[in-house]
């Protein structure tokens, strides 16, 4: 109560320090306007559809089987962790293998290092639409894989790439120096000193790097459309890898696009939100982990 | 044995490492084979400056000048109505905010950046559509709520690069202003602002390039109609939708056209990361 007591005061304070200078409170006031804008729209966002999805989550929209009666969200569910653990598997080992040679094996003046460079950035600039049209170019027709959950996978984990390598660096750089000292001092060659000592003190940095990139991957649609398709079954049998498949997304754009299960969009809209809303929570936590790390 | 090892494990990094360079030769290689020969069949100025996009007439006529306005137009938009915003939550954030209000709005922004964006579509459908077409008449399907949508959706962007310039400003600015005794506001405005203004430049230019590259949440609000923009309450398509929407049932030079309109996409894109990464490496 005295806490209370105490801002009010502080606020009061800081309000009348202003009848001074109207210019200054016009500028208070500027900048206070939009933050708050912003903080409304999310929860504007947020709660409109989340208030108006949850009535509409039903047992029968975790069926396993999707009919037009029934537009089933367990198909796309099931897609949607299939395509993103195989899109990890390809994205990640090279993510994380180009991150250790930027770190651990080169001198950052190096002319490969900022071609490398150069091109992580232009691919994290690429519109997810134009790696969709590459995408259908090169696997989909080249390759001759068809739109297919391996046709995505490789479409998308192009996507995340430079996603992954960025927080890995990041995690690789923010491991003190002094751990890499004492490993070569007691005798550990440069691959056992990355693999035992500064990966696993990396770990949780670059876990939560994997984290966004799954975030990408469950939110992507533009890149998927052309490239995975949009068929609502689970892929099956020996060649399950070029099935196509429709992800969660694309389901959520299905029936949005098709104006007659808006309540179901609706529902499924509260599915992907919360479990995009999940996936960056666990990030952050991890996040903030690895700073507490440095810190002791 | 253990020094093979080594070796090959370093040859491993490298080839990992040069993953991305292939990726983007590869992209660099395909889209353009693909695309170049539609322009020059089509004539490079009838596809650029052509306002006639009609692939089903006979003869057909690929003339993308529309989706070009359509996309210059709702990306101008989307920055009047998010850089401002953006701009000045970022101050808010920087210079602003007390530490318990930062604890909520940190996170909020990072969740309208994860927000996917059919999501964000879906919300444009089922909200802004109506409210546009109530407040404004109309359809709803149009140019301002495009805009609007897409200008929410750069928000995170511009906000959090914004952000870390004025944060890169150095302390001594802004405690310098104070000691000549301009307010707090003042000292932020008129010292440490123009002093991020390459990076605040930058984020602008991230920006555009997120809103120019936008294609489910424009497809879902915009109306698409392959013609001359002609208002702000008429329907719009972007050089986006024009790829997504069409891509599904393009055959030959309809195809061809479509994976052009990717090309001029992709060139739009590569200036602006270009100029991004200019601004980046000055204020670095």
């Amino acid at each position: 109560m005295k806490r209370k007591e105490g801002v009010i005061k502080d606020l009061k304070v800081k309000l009348l320090s202003y009848k001074k200078s109207p210019v200054s409170f016009i500028l208070f006031l500027l900048v206070t306007v939009p933050a708050c804008i912003t903080f409304f729209i999310l929860l504007f966002i947020i709660g409109y559809i989340l208030i108006n999805g949850i009535p509409h989550i039903t047992i029968g929209l975790f069926e396993w089987k999707y009919t037009s009666s029934n537009v089933s969200l367990m198909p796309a569910l099931v897609n949607t962790i299939l395509m993103v653990f195989l899109s990890l598997v390809l994205s990640v080992p090279v993510g994380v293998f180009t991150a250790i040679y930027l770190v651990e094996y080169t001198k950052s003046d190096n002319k490969l290092v900022s071609i490398i460079r150069i091109t992580a950035e232009t691919l994290s600039g690429i519109p997810s639409i134009v790696y969709g049209l590459f995408g259908f170019l090169l696997f989909v027709t080249a390759l001759r894989w068809g739109i297919s959950l391996i046709s995505g996978a490789f479409t998308v984990s192009i996507m995340v790439l430079p996603l992954i390598m960025r927080t890995t660096e990041e995690a690789l750089k923010a491991v003190p120096d002094s751990y890499r000292e004492v490993s070569f001092g007691l005798g550990a060659g440069k691959l056992r000193t990355v693999f035992h000592i500064v990966l696993p003190a990396a770990f949780p940095g670059i876990l939560s790097g994997i984290i966004l990139a799954i975030g990408r991957i469950v939110g992507e649609t533009a890149a998927l459309i052309y490239t995975a398709g949009t068929v609502a079954e689970i892929p099956s049998g020996k060649d399950f890898l070029f099935d196509s498949t429709r992800t969660l997304s694309l389901h959520m754009y299905a029936l949005s696009s098709e104006g007659l299960y808006t309540n179901q969009a609706y529902a499924t809209a509260v599915v992907l939100l919360v479990i995009v809303l999940f996936i960056n929570w666990l990030s952050g936590v991890l996040a903030k982990r690895i700073m507490k790390g440095n810190q002791a | 044995m253990k020094k093979y090892k080594e070796q090959a494990m370093g040859i491993i990094f490298l080839l990992a490492a040069c993953t991305s360079i292939i990726c983007v030769v590869l992209i660099c290689l395909f889209l353009f084979s693909n695309g170049i020969p539609a322009i020059g069949k089509i004539g490079i100025k009838e596809f650029l400056a052509g306002s006639e996009w009609k692939p089903g007439d006979t003869p057909p006529s690929y003339g993308i000048l529309p989706m070009i306005l359509g996309s210059i137009y709702v990306t101008t938009g989307a920055i009047i109505i998010g850089v401002p915003t953006g701009v000045f939550t970022a101050i808010f954030i920087a210079k602003f905010c007390p530490e318990k209000i930062l604890k909520w709005l940190k996170p909020a922004i990072d969740i309208l950046a994860g927000i996917p964006s059919v999501v964000y579509g879906f919300f444009g459908i089922v909200a802004l559509v109506p409210a546009v077409r109530y407040t404004f008449g109309g359809n709803g399907n149009s140019m301002l709520t495009a805009s609007i949508l897409l200008g929410i959706m750069i928000l995170p962007a511009i906000i959090s690069v914004s952000a870390e310039a004025i944060n890169a400003v150095p302390e001594s600015y802004y405690e310098g202003s104070l000691a000549l005794g301009a307010s707090h506001e003042r000292s932020v405005f008129c010292a440490v602002l123009p002093a991020a203004k390459s990076g605040i430049t930058a984020a602008v230019i991230l920006g555009t390039g997120r809103a120019i590259g936008e294609t489910m949440a424009v497809i879902m609000v915009s109306g698409n109609q392959a013609r001359m923009p002609s208002g702000l309450l008429k329907g719009i398509r972007t050089l986006t939708a024009n790829i997504a929407i069409e891509m599904g049932y393009a055959a030959d030079l309809h195809r061809e056209a479509l994976f052009a309109t990717g090309v001029v996409l992709f060139v739009f894109i590569l200036v602006i990361n270009l100029l991004f990464s200019l601004l980046k490496r000055r204020n670095g």
